[in-house]
């Protein structure tokens, strides 16, 4: 199982959670987990291509798995996965 | 029973002292050795030699280990006339510093010899007893402060990270700050823009903030501009500060601000907030990733609603506003690890920071090895929801949005 932190927009999707635990060893599995258990994640991450958009980045632990294997990039148990979209607020 | 010539005369044997021309081999050799003015503080203000750190023979064993921690750093110790500072030197090797000396015979001799110094600059009474509790600590002290009241920082945004980081910027004494905002005060900012109050509602922020940062501090210069940062002023408003501090509230002048800042190796301190979290990182052009190294292209605007849109904590920017006060502050006076190459992110409810490796991407279209920056005003793509063009291209774009994130 892997940890995933949602950021505050996307917490309506998974009934206000700020983490929720998922199953999957790998980012892609452990988000179309994430998808399959709170519908509507994946239309607000991944772009029309399937690619991450350009304003959203995932960490496993402190690392952004563009710098990894991208969606390739494992996910040991007990990790956590962050999903951090960028904010403009001041 | 001792006489004073007697103690001096076996003090100075027991010390190793050198002479004018040891003293100005090391001043131009020796970046090692550190120098140490004894003298009060009528004789340091006259004339000192270059470099010297000034703690009167009074405090010197109270203060020494803050200033020089490592006991086996090379000092050299001096006075007016050598007397003193054999006194000192002595006293210091029994504080276990095993490499100090007497410069004989002292800066009156040595300016007599035409040895280098300098007139010191120094705080003026009123400055020191203003940042008393800055001078206390080695790390800033009064070199330190003086490189702050040197310093310049400009605020991007007289807003909710704005406010607290110009309050704590204004109150450390960097000497010129400057703000970027062409709103006016409305009664909805007070829950949180602590810059501001209930009289000046109305009123231009930028002159507000100037009258609550000179009344805190009138020994700064606060310099007001009441415009929108746009292409066309980015580059000569950055031009003319050390430190960015971005505490706006939309991308386009994120955007802006990342890209000019790459264009002029500027530091950008950069905060944001979405109702309960927050976010803070250091961007700085040669040291670590740009912004857009973090995020390449701003998102549509229905895909980070702002703050007027999605509400915010009202102490939360105070939290974050205050980091970045905190970092513009280690990046002027070059102490500590200052957050460069990380992104600090906050949530205020579960009271959790959490640290992100960021790294700087080879193929960034702003910093990237083969890139070419353009400085571009996203107005057209991305603007805040009440100022939308109402042509069809920016519906079509704001359609879209609205089936992603934050719609």
């Amino acid at each position: 199982m892997a940890t995933v932190r949602i950021p505050t927009p996307l917490r309506s999707l998974c009934g206000g959670e700020a983490e929720v635990d998922v199953a999957g060893a790998t980012v892609a599995e452990v988000l179309k987990n994430l998808e399959d258990a709170h519908p509507g994640f994946a239309e607000r991450i991944y772009d029309e291509t399937g690619r991450l958009r350009r304003f959203v980045n995932v960490y496993v632990g402190e690392e952004d798995i563009r710098f990894g294997d991208g969606l390739d990039t494992s996910v040991d148990d007990g990790q956590v996965v962050s999903i951090v979209p960028a904010v403009a607020g001041g | 029973m001792t006489t004073f010539r007697e103690l001096l005369s076996r003090t100075k044997s027991e010390i190793d002292e050198i002479d004018f021309e040891e003293g100005e081999r090391r001043l131009n050799n020796d970046p090692q050795t550190l120098w140490v003015d004894i003298r009060e503080a009528d004789e340091y203000e006259n004339g000192a030699i270059p470099g010297a750190h000034h703690i009167p023979r009074g405090f010197l064993e109270l203060r020494i280990e803050n200033v020089v921690p490592a006991k086996d750093t090379p000092l050299v110790l001096y006075c007016a006339g050598g007397t003193r500072s054999a006194f000192g030197a002595k006293s210091l090797r029994e504080l276990g510093y095993t490499d100090v000396v007497s410069l004989t015979p002292g800066f009156n001799g040595w300016k007599d010899k035409g040895g280098k110094f300098t007139i010191p600059r120094i705080l003026t009474p009123e400055q020191k007893r203003r940042y008393h509790r800055h001078l206390l600590m080695p790390e800033v002290g009064e070199t330190g402060q003086m490189k702050l009241l040197d310093s310049s920082v400009l605020l991007l945004g007289a807003g909710g990270l704005g406010s607290p980081a110009a309050l704590y910027l204004a109150a450390a004494g960097v000497g010129r700050i400057g703000i970027v905002d062409f709103d006016i005060v409305d009664t909805s900012n007070l829950q949180r823009q602590i810059l501001h109050n209930e009289a000046r509602v109305g009123e231009l922020k930028v002159e507000s903030a100037k009258q609550t940062l000179q009344g805190i501090n009138p020994d700064i210069e606060v310099e007001a501009h009441a415009v929108r940062l746009s292409s066309a002023n980015v580059m000569d408003l950055f031009a003319d500060y050390d430190v960015i501090v971005d505490g706006c509230d939309n991308f386009p002048t994120r955007y802006l601000t990342n890209d000019a800042s790459v264009l002029l190796d500027k530091p950008v301190v950069h905060g944001s907030i979405f109702r309960f979290e927050g976010q803070v990182s250091v961007f700085w052009p040669g040291k670590g990733p740009c912004y857009r190294c973090l995020y390449v292209q701003p998102p549509p605007p229905d895909l980070a609603p702002s703050c007027a849109e999605a509400g915010v904590l009202g102490v939360l920017p105070g939290i974050i506003g205050s980091i970045q006060a905190l970092e513009a502050i280690k990046v002027l006076l070059g102490i500590g690890d200052p957050l460069v190459g990380k992104l600090l992110t906050f949530d205020a409810l579960e009271m959790s920071f959490r640290t992100l490796k960021l790294r700087r991407d080879p193929e960034c279209p702003a910093c990237g090895d083969a890139s070419q920056v353009e400085l571009v005003d996203y107005d057209e793509y991305c603007i805040a929801p009440n100022m939308k063009p109402k042509d069809a291209d920016a519906k079509g774009l704001h359609a879209q949005a609205e089936e992603a994130l934050g719609a």
